[in-house]
């Protein structure tokens, strides 16, 4: 019986749910000694002297260290700067040594025998600081007489980038009929994984190897940080274990200084040394999110053709750099700003500025989200100028779906195109579920009782299956972006696949063992999938950008190929028959097997004890040079990325008198091609709009004129909660992707990259008799509120 | 998250307690510790000696004998779940039934919350419209301090360093109608605006009205000026637009916020939530 496609429950979920599973605070090592960090408590600061004396004379404290006994570690790398641009980069160190650009960064470091300890000392440190001004907001940051935090990035100014046509946008700009400008501006956000990070690191001496348990999205590509990069050593010497990981959101990616300083300590120490995060940490040293302000231009004719999208961007990128910082504002953002439209002419210009804040990079959707903000508000703007339906304007700017592959005009996806797509088709049953029609008529009574209603959509696409290296390469990613996968039968018949990417949340578990079982004709217990160990796993890039099926899943798939084209070759071998005369069969059971056409008798199952895997696994009669057991490894480097695609629609009512936004219905039809695990599908896309939604409503990190984060923890930055959302409703059309044999899209970051413009564009639908035609995220109460107010005249409200 | 070292002591009675308050300076009281300890955690406060007031016995009991006596251990969970403070209170089950999480309010105690003294707690609002009483115990003996006297400003209350809260007793205090409502802040859920209002009812007309505010303000109080416009009335549009704008004024002097929820916006959703607890309270 065939398991792909059906809601199989989740391998890992006993585990998970019965408290079984082990983090890494559950991991701990005889003899290990823990760590408090001492971070700066300015924005923007030169450190003169730092005195570590009474520190290091509380009883219990190992060793105290500073930034200067940390010279000889490499500085932290950063492998993605924006292509085809200079970049002027500055990233970290395990501490920093002369000066701060944002509050959190570390200066001074205590090993203690126990974590209490170890905070005791660190707050009787020393550290004389030179506080200087600082600055918060991106733009701000480049005006003359800013405070500069680089040296080398005159006017904190990163790298400037560019993607388009700049004079086609301008010239049809100028002859367009109605052009709308606004000013938008996507919030930073703080990613908020419920597992923060950590890392454990244990040095051997007389092998000069180390073991390093951290909480990672990519232990590979940690990994060739650490030893390529960063230490100078060969891969052999550094194995990389990520235990259960509790969410990432993509802030568990990036190579942190807490995980050089935690390593190069083990060996210092010449013990084992432990760091885990605190919440407040968390919110002040791991990455945050998106952080835009743009100014978008968009021109259109009366019938409401788009003609033109021109789009100038500051991307706030924090005090210094995370890893892949400077290429989610440019490859990730400028190159999606097609949208799910065919506007003959694009523009898109980013500026990457530094600020004192804190770092900035991927999260959840990463880039896409913040064009996807863009252009599915801008294109309502042009249906509120034009007093048109926004779905009318959708309908007639959409790519049709005759036009696939489609390459978005002026070469703004540098050579790759959409692969696929219905987009009415998805739209169409939207708008079914939501009842469309009948909303307006409502729509239009509430409004003569006083009641703001308003409907918001979104019909986005995405690119998923971040991969073609060469293509990455060319876009200014230091490395490759291929995924490989090992696949063997045991002696028993069982299958253990070994993938290179990277499980925290998504059941790789449960969707790799669909594929393995309906493909071998094995039973999910028989298959058991393993990753996040850097021994024993072959190579990977890791879990982000959507792409562990899409990418991950197909060197699996290639690898069954190949065992199945094995077992056939043993099993003519044995039944004396020719390789062409032998088919490997999936019964209606489920059960696989090698059989010679036409002779019923001459039939072998694959996956038992004693069946074709088992003679594979023993090689006592194997045909010529073969080589023993059913153990295949592929690597798979995709020819372009994956474009899932779907509507969402968003019913908000909103309070007239307190300015409250209370989402009724969320309507969303996604497209991710082929699903393996519906369940798991469901999953993704609920949490992706709860995270969506709550940028819309809700989240918004604050910092105060000195760089100071405000919203520093749980009590002030309001993360999504169950009892503010309404049960969403969920839809589904398939269109398979042509860009791999699985015709799968993925489906991690639908729901952040579509439900936030659907919800804002609710709110301002709710709003439009007030000739209310933008508002800036979060809408929080006051926001909306005062809106209200501005907007409504002799009484309206 | 790691506090401060600190001593710990666990007292069986207010005697012995009073007394390990007046032998340790600065020493500080716990009762179910869900303000105390994450600041303590967070390194925001710390004490040398914590007495652990919490398993004192006949302070976790909530009697009704014509007023209505709350020990100072009772939690949230088991004031909301009490049948006679719905009866003679039910404004205080709902208020209690709103702090925090499930797991807060089977901690948290009602004589921990007025002596924290968050501005934006929903309890202590309710307990100022009620005219609760504070009742406190301290080395020369017992006093009692009514609510609109006890909260001060900001996490600030009548209470000297060496004394202890008993119990929170509530007069009785007949009236046709009462609610709290509020406007949460969506991180968290702390009171952006909490309105209490009882209301006294003769047939239709308002024979009269207590009315106190939290959460926009610097401590829970009452409005003299909303409670007279809407004395007299009969509880219409235009009366309770008359309390709302008395309310605001009331407050104008006393408004809290941030960047989030600035004063004004507030002090706004002051008048609106006053409307909505009025007509929550049957009015």
């Amino acid at each position: 019986m065939a398991v792909v496609g059906k809601a199989v429950k989740r391998k890992e979920d006993p585990r998970l749910i019965t408290g079984e599973a082990r983090y890494l605070e559950d991991i701990n090592i005889p003899g290990m000694t823990h760590i408090a960090i001492l971070r700066s408590p300015h924005a923007h600061a030169n450190i003169v002297s730092i005195n570590t004396e009474a520190a290091a004379a509380v009883p219990g404290v190992v060793g105290v260290y500073t930034g200067q006994d940390f010279m000889d570690v490499n500085p932290l790398p950063c492998p993605w700067p924006a292509g085809g641009v200079e970049n002027n980069l500055n990233t970290p160190r395990a501490l920093e040594v002369e000066k701060v650009t944002h509050v959190g960064a570390g200066v001074a470091v205590v090993v203690a025998e126990d974590r209490a300890t170890a905070q005791d000392a660190v707050e009787l440190i020393d550290v004389e600081w030179e506080v200087l001004p600082a600055v918060t907001d991106a733009e701000e940051a480049t005006f003359e007489g800013a405070p500069q935090l680089h040296e080398n990035a005159p006017n904190n100014v990163c790298m400037e980038w560019d993607c388009g046509d700049q004079e086609g946008a301008d010239a049809a700009l100028a002859s367009s009929d109605v052009v709308v400008k606004q000013r938008l501006r996507n919030q930073r956000l703080i990613p908020t994984p419920m597992e923060t990070r950590g890392c454990i690191a244990q040095h051997e001496p007389v092998n000069g190897e180390y073991t390093i348990w951290m909480t990672s999205q990519a232990p590979h590509v940690h990994r060739l940080l650490f030893t390529a990069f960063i230490f100078g050593v060969p891969e052999n010497k550094v194995r990389v274990i990520s235990p259960q990981i509790g969410g990432g959101f993509g802030a568990k990616i990036f190579m942190y200084p807490e995980y050089v300083l935690t390593t190069a300590l083990s060996k210092k120490v010449g013990r084992p040394v432990k760091w885990v995060e605190t919440r407040s940490e968390n919110y002040i040293a791991t990455t945050h999110g998106r952080d835009h302000v743009t100014d978008v231009e968009v021109g259109a004719n009366r019938d409401g053709t788009i003609t033109a999208l021109k789009v100038k961007t500051f991307a706030n990128l924090g005090g210094i750099l995370s890893t892949v910082a400077p290429g989610i504002p440019t490859t990730l953002y400028g190159r999606m700003l097609s949208g799910a439209y065919q506007f003959p002419n694009i523009y898109c210009h980013v500026t990457g500025v530094y600020t004192n804040t804190g770092m900035v990079d991927a999260y959840r959707g990463a880039g896409r989200p913040e064009a996807t903000y863009v252009v599915e508000r801008a294109v309502d703007l042009v249906a509120s100028e034009l007093s048109m339906d926004p779905v009318e304007v959708r309908r007639k700017n959409f790519v049709p779906s005759d036009a696939f592959p489609f390459e978005p005009n002026n070469n703004l996806l540098n050579g790759l195109s959409y692969d696929s797509g219905d987009y009415d088709k998805a739209l169409d049953m939207a708008l079914e579920m939501t009842g469309y029609e009948d909303f307006r008529a409502e729509q239009a009574a509430a409004r003569a009782e006083g009641r703001y209603l308003g409907i918001g959509f979104s019909t986005y696409i995405e690119i998923c299956g971040i991969a073609p290296s060469a293509w990455m390469f060319g876009e200014g990613w230091g490395a490759a972006l291929w995924e490989s996968a090992n696949v063997r039968m045991h002696i028993t018949g069982d299958v253990v696949v070994t993938t290179g990417s990277q499980s925290h949340g998504q059941g790789h578990e449960t969707s790799v063992a669909q594929l393995v079982a309906d493909e071998l004709g094995v039973s999910m217990d028989q298959v058991h999938v393993q990753h996040s160990d850097t021994l024993g796993t072959p190579f990977g890039y890791g879990t982000y950008g959507s792409r562990s099926t899409a990418v991950g899943g197909v060197a699996v798939w290639r690898s069954l190929q190949r065992i199945k084209e094995k077992a056939r070759a043993i099993a003519a071998h044995e039944f004396e028959a020719d390789i062409e005369d032998v088919e490997y069969v999936v019964n209606e059971e489920g059960v696989g097997s090698v059989q010679v056409k036409g002779a019923p008798d001459k039939s072998k199952v694959v996956g038992e004890f004693m069946g074709i895997a088992t003679s594979a696994a023993g090689g006592w009669s194997l045909p010529g040079d073969m080589e023993p057991f059913l153990d295949e490894t592929s690597y798979y480097d995709p020819p372009d990325c994956t474009y899932p695609f779907g509507t969402h629609i968003c019913i908000v009512e909103v309070d007239a008198e307190t300015g409250n936004v209370d989402i009724k219905r969320y309507i969303a039809v996604d497209d991710v091609g082929k699903v393996i695990n519906p369940m798991i599908v469901d999953g993704q896309v609920h949490g992706g709009i709860a995270q969506g939604v709550a940028q819309a409503l809700w989240e918004g990190a604050q910092y105060d004129e000195n760089g100071q984060l405000v919203s520093g923890s749980l009590m002030d930055y309001a993360i999504p909660r169950a009892d503010l959302l309404p049960s969403f409703e969920l839809g589904r059309t398939e269109t398979p992707t042509p860009n791999n044999p699985l015709g799968v899209k993925g489906a991690g970051e639908t729901g952040t990259i579509a439900a936030t413009p659907a919800v804002v564009n609710a709110v301002v639908d709710a709003l439009s008799h007030l000739d209310v035609r933008h508002i800036d995220m979060p809408l929080t109460p006051s926001r909306v509120w005062e809106t209200i107010k501005s907007h409504s005249n002799g009484g309206n409200s | 998250m790691w506090p401060a070292e600190f001593d710990y002591a666990r007292p069986s009675s207010v005697a012995e307690a009073l007394q390990l308050l007046a032998d340790n300076e600065d020493a500080k009281l716990l009762a179910g510790g869900h303000s105390l300890l994450p600041a303590m955690k967070l390194r925001l406060n710390e004490a040398p000696l914590l007495i652990d007031i919490s398993r004192i016995e006949g302070l976790g009991s909530i009697s009704n004998n014509g007023s209505l006596t709350i020990g100072a251990l009772c939690t949230h969970a088991d004031i909301a779940a009490s049948a006679d403070v719905q009866a003679s209170c039910s404004a205080l089950a709902t208020a209690t039934g709103m702090v925090g999480d499930q797991q807060v309010r089977n901690w948290g105690t009602l004589g921990g919350n007025v002596a924290h003294a968050d501005p934006a707690s929903d309890p202590p609002t309710v307990l100022v419209a009620f005219n609760a009483n504070i009742n406190i115990e301290g080395a020369s003996g017992g006093r009692s301090v009514a609510a609109a006297d006890f909260f001060i400003d900001l996490f600030t209350v009548d209470l000297e360093p060496g004394e202890i809260i008993t119990s929170i007793e509530i007069p009785a205090h007949p009236h046709e109608g009462c609610a709290y409502v509020k406007m949460p802040h969506p991180a968290s859920r702390y009171a952006v605006v909490g309105i209490c209002v009882v209301l006294h009812k003769d047939g239709d007309s308002c024979s009269g009205a207590h009315v106190a505010v939290g959460g926009a303000t610097v401590r829970a109080m009452r409005s003299p000026g909303a409670e007279a416009a809407l004395r007299g009335s009969s509880l219409d549009d235009a009366a309770l637009d008359a309390a709302a704008a008395a309310l605001k004024d009331d407050i104008a002097n006393d408004l809290i916020g941030d960047m989030s929820f600035p004063e004004a916006y507030r002090q706004e959703m002051a008048g609106v939530y006053l409307k909505r607890a009025v007509r929550a309270a049957g009015g």
